[in-house]
């Protein structure tokens, strides 16, 4: 949005003040001085925290570091990139958080704008729905994932009992199972985080014109209609956010997994991070986790840049 | 902002157009209205009970006695003998207190610095003129798009190295730079009107008068939101508390229930109380502060 637009800066041409007098015109320009002093409190936690973290995990990639020395280590190369990119966990875990991603994404985008439109159209009640879908986003992980992890116990779990009322004999429990533990995580994550995508999509439908609703009605146009055709395409360009979004927030996902399975059963549900932190915090292999942090930095960040160019070309659209 | 709260804005049309569009056909929109509200109202009702299930099975859970929860779902909810033992044991453990005094600090000092820093350099770039400037922007917007969960590992061995770890510094320092923070109070600063500066200009305030005395007075809603969705990311935080803080004293509240989970094998009423406690303050604070926190979701989202 507004990372496109020139930013708002005010430039009143004054004259040169008087020397000991600078309080009576404090924002003029070519005094660079303070400014630098109101950026430099956030800039050393943005440099020692942000940018610092980022040149060395690049920088040990290419080590051989581990935990206990505070120095690199030997000189590695390529070595640990070509290890991680042919290592059968790397690329499981991966294809674990495009699967995750892949489960999660379709439910959060449909059933969010379900629940927003429909939301938006009654007239009483709007606080409970929005304090049903939006409340689980705003508690800690810990506490989903023991809700869940609860909910899915085997044989006498809430999900097996809703199972046996519908005449399926509960298994083993979902989460046990290497083949649908992913999914159990995906209900979790999708219960948890639904009413994020919820009030973006709210949010939208305050943009939306009432005159547009109006003049279709007039037109003699169902609601079902005017969803359709206007509420649908004019709400395209959140749907196209809350995609990347989710997309951004899956490939970071860590919380549920470490909580709920903590990778398992076997590596069955091991994601990127998961990897990570396992082989440096475990393996102490700080070099290998290095390699892997920035492979996947790299494609975090390649996301991140499409939503920036997207919202770049919405924002021109919009001018 | 965004008024997401105040969504009764965007009113049905129906009623506008029985107004404007005269017999013809406002009653029959009227009662297509009419039950398209009743379906809508159904579904959402149905989903509603769907997504609180979860959340009230937990909460009766926690009001039940442990051995009547390990016999299983069914046994739990035919119980109708609540008790608060589980809370009880909770607190006389006595780990819980730990783990809310350290979520309680190191969320309230990572907001206050953040609230703080994040302004003071939004302020900067939104009334300050100074050579760098377009850079400084430029660095702001690469830094939302770093994924601060990635940095983990180095982030460890920083803290290592400065010998931070297991202390509330560690969970505090690498969460201040929220760089979606200044991104957020610039766009709130960048829409105060030059005016309102005049006069304390004038007045021969400085740059730090005008900051202080009249932007910051001037963006109490923003702060607010800002405050509470730094003071909610920090507390529910796990991934950062979790690998730097390894002293069960320290424990925030997420790590302190992630061992929960494994130690307390079958006690479910005990663990579910934990899921509870662990949600109640950030419960509390959505309850009391609903609108800020949707706003800044919503701002948030949408901006960053």
């Amino acid at each position: 949005m507004t990372t496109a637009a020139p930013p708002i800066v005010r430039e009143r041409p004054r004259p040169a003040p008087a020397p000991g007098g600078p309080s009576r015109s404090p924002l003029r320009r070519g005094d660079p001085g303070p400014a630098w002093l109101f950026l430099a409190p956030f800039g050393i936690f943005y440099l020692a925290f942000l940018i610092g973290p980022t040149i060395f995990m690049i920088v040990a990639s290419f080590f051989n570091t581990s935990l206990v020395h505070t120095d690199l280590g030997s000189f590695a190369g390529f070595k640990n990139y070509a290890e991680m990119l042919t290592r059968a966990d790397f690329w499981s875990a991966m294809w674990h958080t495009l699967q995750f991603t892949i489960y999660t994404t379709p439910p959060l985008v449909i059933l969010a704008f379900i629940f927003a439109v429909l939301t938006n159209r009654v007239r009483r009640g709007q606080w409970f729905f929005r304090l049903a879908f939006f409340m689980p986003y705003v508690l800690p992980s810990a506490t989903i994932s023991l809700i869940w992890v609860f909910v899915f116990t085997p044989a006498t779990g809430l999900w097996a009992l809703v199972e046996s009322w519908f005449g399926i004999t509960p298994g083993n429990g979902v989460l046990a199972n290497p083949n649908t533990a992913m999914i159990g995580i995906a209900i979790a994550t999708v219960w948890w985080t639904l009413g994020f995508n919820f009030v973006l999509y709210l949010a939208g439908l305050q943009e939306i014109p009432r005159e547009l609703y109006e003049a279709a009605a007039v037109d003699g146009a169902s609601n079902w209609a005017q969803i359709r055709y206007i509420t649908l395409p004019l709400l395209s360009r959140t749907t196209t956010l809350v995609i990347l979004l989710q997309i951004i927030a899956s490939l970071k996902i860590f919380d549920q997994v470490y909580l709920m399975t903590g990778g398992g059963p076997g590596i069955s549900t091991q994601v990127a991070l998961g990897l990570i932190t396992g082989t440096a915090f475990t393996d102490d292999r700080v070099g290998a986790a290095s390699a892997a942090s920035v492979l996947l930095f790299i494609v975090i960040v390649a996301v991140a840049v499409v939503r920036q160019l997207f919202d770049r070309s919405a924002a021109r659209k919009e001018a | 902002m965004t008024t997401v709260t105040d969504s009764t804005d965007v009113r049905r049309p129906q009623r506008v157009v029985t107004g404007a569009a005269p017999a013809a056909n406002g009653a029959r929109i009227g009662t297509s209205g009419r039950g398209f509200q009743i379906v809508s109202a159904i579904v959402l009702i149905v989903f509603a009970i769907i997504w609180l299930i979860p959340s009230l099975f937990a909460l009766k859970t926690s009001l039940t006695d442990n051995g009547v929860a390990a016999l299983g779902a069914g046994s739990i909810l035919k119980d109708w003998n609540p008790t608060l033992h589980s809370y009880a044991s909770f607190f006389h453990a006595g780990d819980i207190w730990n783990w809310y005094i350290a979520s309680a600090i190191t969320s309230v000092i990572t907001a206050v610095l953040t609230v703080f820093f994040a302004s003071m350099a939004a302020f900067a770039l939104s009334r300050l003129r100074f050579r760098g400037r377009n850079f400084t922007l430029l660095l702001i917007v690469l830094g939302i798009m770093i994924p601060t969960q990635v940095l983990i590992v180095p982030i460890f061995q920083e803290l290592n190295a400065m010998n931070l770890l297991n202390t509330y510094w560690s969970v505090i320092f690498p969460q201040v730079p929220a760089v979606i923070a200044v991104f957020i109070f610039k766009q709130f600063f960048d829409g105060i009107p030059a005016d309102l500066e005049e006069a304390a200009r004038i007045d021969g305030a400085g740059r730090w008068r005008v900051y202080w005395s009249v932007i910051l007075p001037l963006s109490r809603p923003v702060l607010a939101a800002v405050t509470i969705l730094t003071f909610v990311g920090v507390w529910n935080n796990l991934l950062l508390p979790l690998f730097v803080l390894t002293n069960p004293d320290l424990m925030t509240i997420p790590v302190g229930l992630a061992t929960v989970q494994s130690s307390y094998g079958q006690r479910y009423a005990d663990i579910q109380a934990g899921a509870i406690l662990a949600a109640l303050p950030l419960i509390i604070l959505y309850l009391v502060f609903q609108r800020q926190i949707v706003e800044g979701v919503t701002g948030s989202g949408l901006k960053g």
